[in-house]
């Protein structure tokens, strides 16, 4: 009879088994722990950071005094904005102009728009190289536009993606709303700003997100496209651990972590769960 | 009501080819101010071809439209002084219900307390009073309906398009809305120009109808026409259910006439076809306009008797098949001859329906004005 005592649970109900709980809590685990030891180690009070030495928030300090690393963050912030500013435009544009206009080339175009997403980082980032110093693109620019050729890079690899995630929105738009605002006296204009860009609004949110991080955290093609005076912050903190991995680094990439929670949640707190779930 | 017999929607020489399919094939016709107009026929006819030229959303290959006397050539879907009810309603999602119906209003310029008027008018008359911030996401299909109607509706249009209106709901609703949308046309008498595939829905809503087969006119006809007189095979055939006789016209006088119809015997008419003599003909004959007796009483031989001379309009056979609907009972009978041929038969009263059942023999007979002689 202790078989029916059991808390019943519905033959689909499998978040409710305890071995499907723990191999969830092992996925978790998994995925997580690295960054748990890393945040947990930014409060190391040990120079090595090997061994755990007691809890500090020293290097919190010293990282958010370190002008250079400071600098760097904030060259990054500064592209990570531009690039996905452009390439919200640029992408949200492509991916109107592909579902909606028949012109010459357009499956020449459809084909090689995802093309920075294919090739290579390593290639992007050679070609980004050769190419600027072919045009003999100036190095010796005034802040921020100092910044131009990483942020031309990151926009090369970034505007791809909002391609992507609004053309998947777009088919699943029912053209008769198009018609019914026209119908009601609306200008193609009009309906763009009306009924076609609320439609695709989760997708250029949802593309932002995806532009700004993947711009923030790029270290290949940056690295080709960045200069002395062009530090971005996954460059500086690779050229730090060249010498040694410090607690400093640790805080510095928790600050980054902290940043892009808060940043993701103010966009999924502006835009509603619900709206980004729709996309999928 | 304007004036009944001005025409609002002039269409001349209409067609419309995609490539090389013929979709629209130079359709002509008038529809007038103030009256319900269905576009009745089967899926892939033109019908909503034609319905989509007049919103503007299709050109025209050839000839002209016209909307109260203006040619539409030229004139952009959102110029034009008619508003369409689309199949799949086509509501905003993102709006709110008022916001939704006040879209045209807003576009055109209309502001304040005189838009706020429009908009809970036009929601009161679709019976949506008070729904004003529901999003459409939190409303029933037939909810949506009416939104959409309303929306069309505040645009005080010369001409409403409804394009399969009803076929999205389920059949309850289905009938009470076919209710409202004719009285509703009714109390702001503006012109509906309605595309449907059923033909319920056609002859309960419609003062006039076109049916439409292969992108041309079958047929124009009010609904009590189309259905008693049907021009051709195809209106007699889509319009309802028939029995259809292939046969050859042996008598043709002004007030009589016969036809020789194989599988059926001779038909007699109590009045002329005007049909040339020995010709190919049809003979379509509704299954609710044959009645129905148990054989040997003689009662069928006497009524048919009664209507035609000796031996016409009568006929026995076997019950095949049967439907037990409630209201009527179909049933499927094979005739003497090896035939088909479907009737109905009312249950006029509780027990009705255990007079007759499978294999039972049966005699029939119908009336001499009952037969429709068909050429085409």
């Amino acid at each position: 009879m202790a078989r029916f005592a059991r808390p019943s649970r519905a033959p689909l109900e499998y978040s409710r088994t305890l071995w499907m709980r723990l191999w969830v809590g092992a996925v978790m685990l998994f995925l997580y722990a690295p960054l748990i030891v890393l945040v947990i180690f930014s409060f190391n009070d040990s120079k090595r950071n090997v061994v755990w030495r007691g809890f500090t928030t020293r290097y919190y300090e010293k990282a958010l005094g370190n002008d250079q690393l400071v600098e760097a963050l904030f060259n990054s912030l500064t592209i990570a904005a531009l690039a996905t500013i452009v390439s919200l435009a640029l992408g949200a544009v492509a991916a109107v102009m592909l579902w909606r206009f028949r012109f010459p080339l357009k499956g020449t175009v459809d084909g090689t728009i995802s093309l920075p997403i294919i090739v290579p980082e390593i290639c992007l980032g050679v070609a980004f190289l050769m190419f600027f110093a072919r045009v003999g693109w100036p190095t010796d620019l005034v802040w921020p536009f100092n910044l131009g050729a990483i942020t031309i890079a990151h926009i090369t690899f970034c505007f791809p993606f909002v391609t992507m995630v609004v053309r998947s929105r777009l088919a699943s738009f029912n053209r008769e709303q198009e018609e019914a605002a026209k119908d009601l006296g609306a200008s193609e204009w009009q309906m763009f700003r009306d009924v076609l860009i609320p439609h695709i609004r989760p997708a250029l949110v949802a593309g932002a997100l995806l532009s700004f991080t993947l711009s923030l955290d790029d270290f290949v093609i940056t690295y080709f496209t960045s200069g002395p005076d062009t530090i971005t912050f996954p460059v500086k903190v690779y050229s730090m651990v060249r010498f040694s991995v410090t607690p400093e680094v640790n805080a510095a990439s928790t600050l980054l972590i902290v940043l892009t929670v808060i940043l993701t949640f103010i966009a999924l707190k502006l835009q509603g769960v619900k709206a980004i779930a729709e996309t999928h | 009501m304007a004036d009944p017999a001005r025409p609002i929607i002039q269409i001349r020489n209409v067609s419309k080819r995609f490539g090389r399919v013929t979709a629209v094939d130079d359709v002509s016709l008038d529809i007038n101010a103030g009256e319900f107009f269905v576009l009745l026929g089967p899926s892939g006819c033109g019908k909503t071809t034609l319905l989509r030229m007049i919103a503007g959303f299709e050109l025209p290959s050839e000839g002209q439209i016209l909307i109260d006397g203006q040619d539409m050539a030229g004139i952009p879907p959102n110029r034009r002084p008619v508003n369409m009810v689309f199949q799949s309603y086509a509501v905003f999602p993102h709006m709110r219900v008022a916001d939704n119906v006040a879209y045209g209003l807003k576009i055109a310029g209309v502001k304040g307390g005189e838009a706020r008027d429009r908009v809970a008018e036009a929601l009161d008359l679709v019976k949506l009073g008070g729904f004003e911030s529901r999003m459409p996401d939190q409303m029933s299909g037939g909810q949506r309906q009416r939104v959409a109607l309303a929306r069309s509706l505040v645009m005080r249009p010369k001409v409403l398009l409804l394009d399969e209106p009803l076929s999205a709901l389920d059949a309850k609703l289905r009938a009470q809305m076919q209710f409202e949308l004719s009285e509703l046309q009714e109390k702001v008498g503006i012109t509906f120009v309605t595309v449907t595939h059923d033909q319920d829905e056609a002859l309960s809503m419609a003062c006039r109808i076109a049916v439409i087969n292969k992108g041309d006119v079958a047929q124009l006809a009010t609904p009590s026409d189309l259905y008693e007189y049907p021009a051709n095979r195809f209106v007699a055939d889509f319009v309802g259910s028939v029995n259809i006789f292939e046969g050859k016209l042996s008598l043709d006088e002004p007030d009589r006439a016969a036809i020789d119809c194989t599988g059926l015997g001779k038909v007699y008419l109590n009045h002329g076809v005007t049909g040339p003599h020995g010709a190919n003909v049809w003979v379509a004959l509704r299954p609710e306009k044959i009645y129905l007796h148990v054989p040997g009483v003689g009662k069928a031989v006497k009524a048919a008797g009664e209507d035609a001379p000796e031996g016409h309009n009568f006929a026995r056979g076997t019950i095949k098949g049967m439907r037990y609907l409630g209201d009527i009972t179909l049933f499927d009978i094979e005739l003497e001859t090896g035939a088909r041929i479907r009737v109905s038969r009312p249950n006029l009263s509780r027990r009705d329906q255990e007079d007759f059942t499978w294999g039972d023999k049966v005699s029939m007979h119908w009336r001499a004005d009952s037969p429709v002689v068909l050429l085409g």
